[in-house]
């Protein structure tokens, strides 16, 4: 993220969400709440990996408290069976249009940087609502719109789908939920994870009531985090507090933007336009209940129905690429050999590289280390 | 993409805002935030649709929720 971006997160009263002292107390306050014991903190996204790495965070975090960037990238997680299909019809003669980040994640055969390359027409927007814009300028093509992201995205998704959009124009839903995927990574038998970092962004659209049954079930706690550093270390105070006091519940560390029961009005158009179904991610797998899939009322503007295409499920990560392991928070990025020396941005082996919120890409670009 | 961004409300025209996006204009979608919004109001921005309404003053609560907490561990240790 360039400096610009990271100016634009500014809260109003940035700089005191930044305050270097007030980090150091909280350096000495978790270490005081850290348990004996070695605990594994896992959050789900991007912009959190973002904050953690860019500030250093980890290097004020006390021995033996890790934190793991989990499926938090949305474009890391897409499965080739799904870029396979955003390809393959960008290829047919469809002007696909996707998110700058979905360019270059590689699919089986071609990415779809790789097809525009080739002669596709694949566009890159910054909204479902530009998508919809390229439809109307341009009414005797089909125009997809390849949609990857979260619960923070999908809302979007679903209001230009509500909002009655040309017949030229369809979408391709890889969008994905995240309290589901928390559930998976809690059944990975070789995975032991003591708390998560809820995400924030999801969360203003899911609410913290969102991961009660996460919590309950698996006795774990979850905190939802903001983004600035100190929000970060304030989340991670109550978690360790927390599992110091063997409670698991859920906590809201980001009340200025999250609320316990969401927007309700996000929720609704996602209901109106998406009906929950298993979706496959890259890495883990298919999880039930975790996908969006257009509802049968919307049929016509759904791209899997008009176009009848379907992906194979081939090899989701390259020989050597610990990307499946990085996105369940088995490993970071510096276990992989490739890290940095094949792999680098400029030519990224597997997705975790390229999506600007892969771990890999951001230990690239930030120079994270473990516990510096 | 996890990405959210505050800005200021510049104008409002229906479900499209007019926003000031750290110096720049830029347009959001009001369809997802189901309240009433107004020129001076900030918002979450999410690629091109507006997710939440922030308080400005919610940032002062913050802090002090930060003070609490070590008030509060202060108290437990000896
Ligand atoms: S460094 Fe490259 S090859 Fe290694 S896990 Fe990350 S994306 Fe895959």
């Amino acid at each position: 993220m360039s400096s610009s971006l990271a100016k634009l997160r500014m809260s109003p009263d940035l700089f005191s969400f930044r305050d270097p002292k007030r980090a150091k107390e909280f350096a000495q306050l978790l270490s005081r709440l850290a348990p004996a014991r070695p605990v594994k903190i896992v959050h789900v996204c991007g912009t959190h990996e973002i904050t953690i790495t860019e500030h250093g965070l980890r290097s004020l975090l006390p021995e033996g408290v890790e934190v793991l960037e989990g499926p938090g990238c949305p474009v890391c997680v897409t499965s080739t069976v799904d870029l396979d299909v955003a390809v393959k019809l960008a290829q047919e003669g469809v002007i696909l249009c996707t998110f700058g980040d979905m360019m270059r994640v590689p699919g089986t055969e071609l990415s779809l940087e790789e097809a525009r390359a080739q002669g596709a027409d694949v566009r890159m927007v910054l909204s479902a609502a530009d998508a919809v814009e390229v439809a109307r300028t341009n009414p005797t093509r089909e125009v997809v719109f390849f949609a990857v992201g979260f619960e923070t995205t999908a809302p979007g998704t679903a209001a230009v789908l509500l909002d009655s959009p040309p017949p030229n124009f369809s979408v391709l839903s890889s969008h994905k939920l995240i309290p589901p995927a928390l559930s998976a990574l809690m059944q990975l038998p070789d995975v032991k994870i003591d708390a998560f970092l809820a995400p924030g962004h999801v969360s203003t659209i899911i609410g913290s009531d969102a991961y009660r049954p996460v919590a309950e079930r698996y006795h774990v706690p979850v905190v939802v985090g903001g983004f600035e550093p100190l929000d970060v270390l304030y989340a991670l105070a109550l978690i360790l507090r927390q599992l110091k006091e063997g409670r698991a519940e859920v906590e809201n560390a980001y009340k200025r933007a999250v609320r316990p029961e969401g927007n309700t009005r996000a929720q609704e158009l996602l209901s109106q336009a998406f009906e929950v179904s298993a979706a496959r991610w890259r890495g883990i797998g298919t999880i039930p209940g975790s996908g969006l899939r257009i509802c049968e009322g919307l049929a016509p503007w759904d791209a899997t129905r008009k176009f009848g295409v379907e992906g194979k499920l081939g090899e989701e990560t390259a020989p050597g690429c610990r990307c499946a392991d990085i996105l369940v928070a088995r490993a970071v990025p510096t276990d992989c050999p490739l890290f940095g020396k094949i792999c680098t941005p400029l030519s990224p082996v597997g997705p975790c590289m390229v999506g600007s919120e892969g771990a890999c890409s951001v230990w690239y670009r930030y120079g994270g280390r473990p516990r510096l | 993409m996890c990405l959210a961004v505050p800005a200021k409300v510049i104008a409002v025209d229906g479900n499209v805002a007019t926003v000031d996006l750290a110096g720049t204009r830029a347009r959001a979608r009001l369809d997802a935030l189901g309240e009433e919004v107004r020129v001076g109001d900030w918002l979450l921005i999410h690629t091109g649709f507006a997710i939440q309404r922030l308080d400005p003053e919610d940032a002062q609560e913050t802090l002090r929720l930060f003070d609490e907490l070590f008030a509060c561990q202060a108290q437990d240790e000896p």
